[in-house]
């Protein structure tokens, strides 16, 4: 099976603090995989590595077959667009409506398309995430779940090929997070996605990627394997994530 | 006394990394306004709220700064009964120094502290990371269309407080004198040249060019944390309001070669 995103010895230092060390992945094409661990253990800064929002020190990342380390900028911007990106908070525009923010990357990236063309596939991704009826609301008037729904909306509106979700569930209530982790999983199935899921909440872990799960801890993968293995695993540092 | 030379050294390592930063900042960012696409719409937007922000706040410190300037010359004028000259005086006084430095530090406290603090806020909130990771350029979106509406708005805004000012002046000869106004124009006018206004003028632009692009890069890299937004609004300004000295200091000297004041 082709890997989407290939990881080799990745190293990254904030001054005299190993954040990530001699980190090495695959992610296959059409799968899920979630990443566990504390905060603080570098789940975030790999994700961020791996669209060059932070440089790693050292080692490789190759997404769809290109050394995304080694790209100049304009190839840089191209890749990215295949690489879709959920931030902790939806990372919503606040100076735009919720049709605003899903027209945005369309309108400085796919200068071609038409109104109607445009229209269409706000539309498309507003129904993909449940939330036709808020086209014309501001951030502001969003709940948190809202937000992180309609920040998937425009994820998903330049189709594609990865997405990284970065906590996606954090502060939500439980209800909620159960629905954006059963979103993730449709988006999954409908646009044929390649994901990474970096959390902590197990709920979220189990539903969206429960063949291929990854623990964390002090900068390194400590052991993965599916979630049965793993919430049945002997091992203390492991089992405590579980219970 | 190795600690005091550590600590001087370091000081200023940082403000050499800070100086290199700013310009490698300011090149990308011209780089930007010369490369597409070209946001007119978000250009409008930032003009309008430039104005919309300043334009009352000019127009009073404007008008204060006339009637006040003319309050205080009046007295020393009058000793060698010279008031004939204070229109003119005034006028050279407003359009060749008073009316850019005072706008632009007031567009200084106003636009590039607002610049840094709404930049700010879309860095720690992830806006500008998930611009960056859309391949939506931010820096053209964002940070060009800012500095290019300050870079216009700025010298108008000059030409506006020299109006006003005027206007100011105009209103302290009169609580003295009288004057009509097209005399009051007249002598004024005639004591300007284009040497006063162009240089005025090109350093308007220049003034606007940096208090759109301090505050942008002081927005630009704010740190984690809501503390941080406060730290880099307040930062745009005072660096903003030094290199606007800086850049005066520049103008005089400049113009000075060129038409020998």
């Amino acid at each position: 099976m082709e890997n989407v995103i290939e990881i080799k010895n990745l190293k990254k230092a904030f001054g005299e603090k190993d954040v990530l060390k001699d980190v090495s992945m695959v992610l296959p094409r059409g799968k899920n995989i979630a990443i566990l661990g504390e905060s603080g253990t570098g789940k975030s800064v790999l994700a961020k590595c791996i669209v060059r929002l932070i440089e790693a020190d050292s080692g490789e990342i190759c997404v769809l077959g290109k050394d995304i380390l080694g790209v100049e900028n304009e190839e840089l911007d191209e890749m990215r667009k295949k690489v879709g990106y959920l931030f902790q908070g939806g990372a919503l525009y606040d100076s735009m409506t919720v049709k605003e923010n899903l027209e945005f990357p369309i309108r400085r990236t796919q200068e071609s398309k038409n109104k109607k063309e445009v229209a269409e596939m706000v539309e498309e991704a507003l129904e993909s995430v449940g939330l036709k009826d808020a086209i014309n609301k501001m951030p502001a008037e969003l709940s948190g779940g809202m937000k992180k729904r309609i920040g998937l909306a425009r994820t998903l509106i330049l189709k594609p090929e990865i997405i990284l979700y970065d906590e996606p569930t954090t502060g939500l209530d439980p209800v909620t997070s159960g629905e954006i982790s059963e979103l993730i999983l449709r988006v999954q199935e409908k646009y044929n996605t390649s994901s990474i899921i970096i959390t902590h909440d197990i709920k979220c872990a189990r539903i969206t990627s429960s063949e291929k799960l990854k623990l964390m801890m002090g900068g390194k993968f400590y052991v993965e394997g599916t979630f049965k293995e793993l919430s049945e695993s002997d091992d203390k540092k492991v089992s405590s994530y579980f219970t | 006394m190795n600690m005091m030379l550590s600590k001087i050294t370091g000081s200023l390592n940082t403000f050499f990394i800070e100086v290199g930063n700013i310009l490698l900042f300011t090149v990308n960012v011209v780089k930007q306004l010369f490369s597409g696409p070209f946001e007119h719409k978000e250009l409008i937007k930032q003009g309008y709220q430039i104005g919309n922000k300043t334009l009352p706040l000019i127009a009073i410190t404007g008008f204060i700064m006339g009637l006040v300037l003319s309050l205080q010359s009046r007295p020393v004028l009058v000793d060698f009964g010279a008031q004939s000259l204070l229109p003119g005086m005034i006028a050279v006084s407003i359009i060749r120094e008073i009316g850019p430095v005072i706008t632009a530090l007031l567009c200084a406290g106003k636009i590039s502290s607002g610049i840094g603090a709404e930049l700010g806020a879309m860095k720690v909130t992830e806006q500008l990371d998930a611009m960056e990771v859309s391949g939506t350029k931010p820096l053209n979106f964002v940070v060009a269309s800012r500095v290019l509406a300050t870079t216009l708005l700025v010298p108008i805004l000059v030409f506006f407080a020299d109006a006003v000012g005027l206007l100011g002046s105009f209103v302290a000869v009169n609580m003295h004198e009288s004057m009509s106004v097209r005399l009051f124009m007249s002598q004024a006018f005639n004591s300007l040249s284009f040497s006063d206004v162009i240089p005025a003028t090109i350093k308007s632009v220049f003034f606007g060019f940096f208090i759109g692009l301090i505050g942008a890069y002081k927005g630009y890299h704010t740190d984690k944390g809501t503390e941080s937004v406060g730290i880099s609004a307040n930062s745009a300004v005072v660096t903003a309001s030094l290199v606007i000295f800086i850049i005066d200091l520049i103008a005089v000297q400049v113009s000075d070669i060129i038409y020998g004041f």
